[in-house]
């Protein structure tokens, strides 16, 4: 079967081959092109796509395997969702130790982007509640990795975007969650060094910290946003989950505009709600508001959109995402979604792990062609000064120069990548000369 | 609690539709004949709340295995008293019109088998006074198309079968049910393009339960099938044989 498999961005993509598989036994499909793991397509931009090659469809490896309700230890097959983990492990009181901004990632992908969650500071990335994993190697192997086993193969794996080998299956050890509902509030600020202030003051007592911020304020009030912290708590017991809704079709243009955006922005900072001493949220519009709204990409309309996540080593944070914010603000082609977040000091586990100590923004750009670009490119350059790093799994764009000194140990990681492995982002980023 | 029968439980719509069992807590026999997916699917199952989930390693085509079967399927759930008969292959219907042999092979596999295990069953279930046999048919069963009539005419054969045995056992209290799919995207169909006609195995699978538990006769999967079939079954032959389906 031939088809177009988009990335979660939805921008122009080339066309590749889907093979799905079926079972965590078969053997990798016989056949001459490149192969890359592909499971729910969240990633923004071009690292779970493989242009001219083939994609691994793992969501036919959806079967949970064990379960240990005292231990909270869970196996299952790569393709199994953290949604679908939550369905089977929340009703015991187990939740994911690490869950990033949506539910719809399968374990493989957790694993190959090294993801992580507003419980940075305090649980580290995916990589932290991994206890082992299963690979299948393109010559046949089966190698099961974890800390003490194959230890070089667990940490190029992790974060390893896909391309050293088949994740099969995986062990997570979850950690305990009373109930279904998060406690905690929320409350403005007014600038970035208040953000930082309360961001430093939460972490301690809450497990849960992040910000969304107003990517069109200016001046004085560059940086101002919402905070927003919370711990797991009991609730009402009620078994009703909220309900979801489609974006039914693409709109023929961006509904995040110029126009639109700064409207938007300053509704959602003034509105009474915004400020909740005590908070109780059910644990879905808490962790993934936009899971709500299936397909909710598509406001960005037919062109796509690009997100920008960078973090940036906190002695420089402040200063340099204030210049960031001024620079989006003035190009008013920035959106509504704009996530502020400090990580802890954790190591990452993965050779190639993305989060590292600093401070992480993420923003959505709908794409407007090469003034979008040169935004991106201008944004790059500051994180590079800073000696930061920008998220592979939500980029469709960096320079191969910009990955080599985000990632330095790259050519390290080569030599555990899979020779029959591949990927449209890899092959950016590694095959390009750099002057 | 219902104690179900799976055959061919590795495939699409049946493990699909096993999902909806367990979560309904019934306990599964499934059979089919790889014994590590067989295990794989079980232990999933038990997490999702089945009862039980047994495993059973065996060829449908081998027709005099289905008595043991029956006997192993009802010690080890301490009963029967359902049936999902889902095995089948897609047949290569280029291949099997030029080949006898190669036809009477996709009729063992996808109405034979079927019939003999319905034989077996349906007496079972007379003599116990209740039960439901639900048997995945085809649309294709419906008319004889150029395109795949060996399947269809097993499929019909099936369709006939089951509408049968389904008057005879009604008096008897128990259930017969046929369950005709349109296009499903599954391994089986993986070669296909898909369109707006294609459901999902969940979406059938739900249909499927809730056909056993209301204890419908026949079920169009998903229900526009049903029309769609009507408007071919009455095209007259003088048009259908030039037509090109």
């Amino acid at each position: 079967m031939s088809r177009q498999a988009l990335s979660w961005g939805r921008l122009p993509a080339s066309e590749q081959r889907l093979i799905r598989l079926v079972s965590r036994f078969d053997a990798l499909p016989k056949t001459a092109e490149s192969l890359l793991p592909h499971g729910l397509g969240r990633s923004y931009g071009d690292s779970c796509l493989n242009s001219g090659g083939a994609l691994l469809g793992t969501r036919g490896l959806d079967r949970y395997i064990a379960f240990d309700r005292d231990s909270g230890v869970i196996e299952v097959e790569a393709g199994v969702s953290l949604g679908e983990i939550i369905e089977l492990a929340l009703p015991q009181g187990w939740f994911p130790a690490a869950l990033p901004g949506t539910r719809f990632v399968t374990v493989g992908g957790a694993i190959a982007n090294d993801v992580h969650g507003k419980n940075h500071h305090r649980a580290g990335s995916f990589g932290h509640q991994l206890l082992g994993f299963e690979l299948l190697r393109s010559d046949g192997q089966v190698l099961h990795c974890s800390p003490t086993t194959n230890a070089d193969l667990f940490a190029a794996t992790i974060g390893g975007l896909g391309l050293t080998g088949l994740i099969r299956s995986a062990t997570l050890q979850l950690q305990k969650a009373p109930g279904s509902w998060i406690r905690g509030s929320s409350e403005r600020f007014g600038s970035l060094a208040e953000f930082f202030a309360l961001s430093a003051a939460a972490e301690a007592a809450s497990a849960y910290t992040v910000a969304w911020i107003d990517s069109s304020a200016t001046g004085a009030s560059t940086g101002r946003g919402i905070f927003i912290r919370g711990n797991h708590a009991e609730g009402p017991s009620s078994t009703a989950t909220p309900k979801n809704i489609r974006l039914p079709f693409t709109p023929p243009l961006s509904l995040i505009n110029p126009l639109t955006l700064a409207a938007f922005n300053a509704l959602y900072y003034r509105r009474p709600a915004a400020t909740a001493r005590d908070a109780l949220w059910h644990w879905q519009p808490f962790f993934h508001p936009l899971d709500a709204v299936q397909e909710w990409n598509r406001i960005y309309g037919p062109r796509g959109f690009y997100q920008y996540q960078c973090v940036v080593p906190m002695q420089d944070a402040e200063g340099v995402i204030g210049e960031m914010l001024q620079r989006i603000a003035a190009s008013k082609l920035g959106s509504f979604l704009v996530v502020l977040k400090t990580f802890g000091s954790m190591a990452a586990r993965g050779m190639m792990s993305f989060p590292r100590p600093g401070a992480t923004l993420a923003i959505d750009f709908p794409n407007r062609g090469a003034q979008t670009l040169a935004l991106l490119d201008a944004l790059d350059a500051l994180t590079m000064a800073a000696g930061g790093a920008v998220y592979p799994a939500k980029d469709a764009r960096m320079s191969a120069a910009a990955f080599r000194q985000y990632f330095p140990q790259w050519q390290a990681f080569a030599g555990h990548v899979d020779p029959r492995f591949s990927s449209s982002f890899w092959r950016r980023v590694t095959e390009t000369e750099v002057s | 609690m219902r104690r179900i029968l799976i055959m061919g439980a590795t495939s699409a719509i049946a493990e699909a539709t096993a999902r909806e069992f367990a979560a309904l807590g019934d306990a599964l026999f499934l059979v089919g004949r790889n014994p590590d997916r067989l295990t794989a699917i079980a232990d999933d199952l038990r997490l999702r709340g089945a009862a039980r989930a047994e495993t059973w390693v065996m060829d449908a085509r081998e027709l005099s295995a289905y008595p043991a079967l029956l006997d192993e399927a009802t010690r080890r759930l301490g009963g029967l008293d359902t049936a999902l008969i889902a095995h089948g292959t897609l047949t290569d219907q280029t291949a099997a019109q030029a080949s006898s042999e190669l036809m009477l092979a996709e009729f063992q596999t996808n109405a034979l088998s079927h019939m003999v295990l319905c034989t077996e069953l349906g007496n079972r279930f007379e003599a116990q006074g209740h039960g439901c046999i639900a048997v995945i048919s085809s649309v294709a069963g419906d008319r004889g198309r150029q395109s795949n009539y060996v399947y269809g005419s097993a499929k019909a054969a099936v369709t006939a079968f089951t509408s049968g045995l389904r008057q005879r056992l009604h008096p008897k209290g128990v259930a017969v049910l046929t369950i005709k799919p349109g296009f499903v995207d599954t391994p089986m169909t993986a070669a296909f393009k898909k369109g707006p006609l294609w459901a999902t195995p969940t979406t059938v699978a739900k249909a499927i339960v809730k056909a056993v538990q209301r204890g419908k006769p026949v079920l169009y999967t998903p229900w526009f099938w049903w029309p769609i079939m009507q408007i071919i079954k009455n095209v007259p032959e003088a048009i259908f044989r030039k037509l090109k389906l």
